[in-house]
């Protein structure tokens, strides 16, 4: 009996010590420091934060903690409370976003593009077309498989306003909707055989191993522009608030637009800031 | 804002309203996961049998091996199976990859070891001397076997629920080699995550809902049968 209470006292210390140090770590975290932004995944895979973060961080001693996820959910995740900071590419949804009162101080920071990309064999015959709902008619007319990342992402959504303006209801056989990432949702077109719409950061990152080729771009409906806001405190008054402004200024700053313009993936340019006209 | 108790209401509705779009995932998980069982079975049961019956070198070492591969993540078996079935890969020319077979295929290596060392353990437990008469009453070999395995036949039904249960929750081969395809490879588990990571979370409620019926019956079948085993003496 005494070595079961001996027992019980010890558990019971061991788990108030475990208690108070979540405790005192939740604390640190509201008491800025961290800053948790939550982006998509077109800007983790392409490398850029890597890049240009711990710059930032150094510069103000913050721990940037990266949330990378499709659009819808890092919308979702500032809407909640999740996170302090929001960078992500879909305006309609941003602009809801903003008048829902879930978010405040919204800026343009840059725009990238997007790039449709398939087998070289090219079925559909895409190539050098100049008006990319021509390209989505054509493959939708020759049934050639396409693949939808189909989980609400800013890629996805941008897919799904394409074929609105070709006037097409993507359905049947031919078009996939896979509802993963864009990284694996190229793999999954290089294995098929399949055509994809895609960023071209993430392109370029996975280009090597895939037997795809850039197909058709250039069409000014393919641009892609990144907003960041801060999550509304007013909502939210335990946010790091100063932190997500911070960030926001130090975006658009001319350094912050100067590190983006410079980043580089073999070679290649990914993002144009316009946060600063030069 | 969503709440726990909004989210869970809609999935009732959803479920109830008979969402086409929910039941034909709930369908292709019951058509891959149940053809995959009904694969792996019948030869996890002979396999069993023979470790149990027939003596012969390296007997243990088989069967330590077989409760080793029990402890094999799923997802090194979603990825040995990616990259085995990529056209860049030796059985790339099936062109199976992100096909339902893909998924039966990783289903059925995730399963197949436990339904031994299930199947074994129940066959080691029934009594010996049902074989045995069994062949000196002159039944053919096939016949005494089903002798043997009716003697146990709980033990044995209990394994492939178990079986059932692992693959039919599982996500990570699933999600891997299926590619997890609207209407074609999106299972329960493979689409609850995509609901999550779109904060659908409705959805995501819902067949969770369909899953957690699932296992609470599959193992209060189980403990049935074993109860029943245990009384049966």
């Amino acid at each position: 009996m005494n070595h079961l209470n001996t027992l019980i006292k010890r558990v019971t210390v061991f788990t108030l010590v475990i208690l108070s140090t979540l405790f005192v770590q939740s604390h640190a975290y509201a008491a800025s420091g961290v800053l948790r932004l939550a982006t998509t995944t077109s800007t983790q895979n392409s490398g850029l934060l890597n890049d240009i973060l711990p710059v930032f961080m150094k510069e103000t001693g913050m721990t940037v903690k990266v949330i990378a996820v499709g659009t819808g959910k890092a919308l979702k995740l500032g809407e909640n409370g999740d996170v302090d900071v929001v960078l992500v590419h879909a305006r309609p949804a941003e602009e809801k976003f903003i008048a829902a009162k879930h978010g405040v101080n919204r800026r343009d920071v840059m725009y990238n593009d997007f790039v449709i990309v398939g087998p070289s064999t090219d079925p559909a015959g895409i190539k050098g077309m100049q008006d990319v709902t021509q390209a989505f008619v054509a493959i939708a007319k020759s049934q050639s498989p396409f693949i939808s990342r189909g989980d609400d992402s800013g890629t996805n959504k941008k897919e799904i306003q394409l074929w609105e303006a070709a006037n097409i209801k993507p359905e049947g056989n031919w078009y996939r909707s896979a509802g993963q990432g864009m990284g694996k949702v190229l793999q999954m077109a290089g294995e098929m055989d399949a055509y994809t719409l895609t960023d071209r950061g993430t392109w370029l990152a996975y280009q090597a191993s895939l037997p795809l080729q850039v197909l058709m771009q250039g069409d000014k409906r393919m641009f892609n522009p990144y907003g960041v806001m801060a999550v509304n405190p007013d909502k939210y008054p335990d946010v790091n608030y100063m932190g997500a402004m911070q960030l926001i200024a130090w975006l658009t700053s001319a350094e912050g637009q100067h590190l983006i313009r410079n980043f580089r993936i073999n070679g290649n340019q990914l993002f144009i800031p316009e946060a600063i006209a030069n | 804002m969503y709440s726990l108790w909004d989210s869970t209401q809609q999935a009732l509705i959803l479920l109830a309203s008979g969402d086409t779009a929910l039941w034909k995932i709930v369908g292709i998980s019951f058509s891959v996961s149940l053809r995959a069982i009904l694969f792996t079975a019948p030869v996890a049961l002979v396999v069993a049998f023979i470790l149990a019956y027939v003596p012969f070198p390296g007997r243990k070492l088989v069967l330590s091996t077989f409760n080793t591969l029990l402890s094999v993540p799923v997802v090194v078996v979603g990825l040995t199976l990616y990259l085995l079935l990529s056209r860049s890969g030796p059985l790339g020319d099936l062109h199976l990859l992100f096909t339902q077979s893909a998924m039966i295929l990783g289903q059925i290596l995730l399963c197949f070891p436990l339904l031994v060392v299930l199947c074994h353990a129940a066959i080691s437990a029934a009594d010996r001397a049902a074989w045995e008469t069994a062949l000196t009453l002159g039944a053919s070999l096939p016949r005494a076997l089903v002798t043997v395995l009716y003697e146990v036949r709980f033990g044995l039904l209990a394994a492939i629920i178990a079986g059932f249960g692992r693959i039919i929750g599982e996500v990570g081969s699933s999600m891997m080699v299926g590619g997890n395809i609207l209407n074609f490879t999106r299972n329960i588990p493979t689409a609850i995550a995509l609901e999550t990571s779109k904060g659908a979370f409705s959805e995501g409620i819902a067949l969770g809902i369909v899953l957690l019926t699932l296992a609470f019956s599959l193992n209060f079948g189980l403990s049935f049968l074993q109860r029943k085993e245990a009384t049966k003496e």
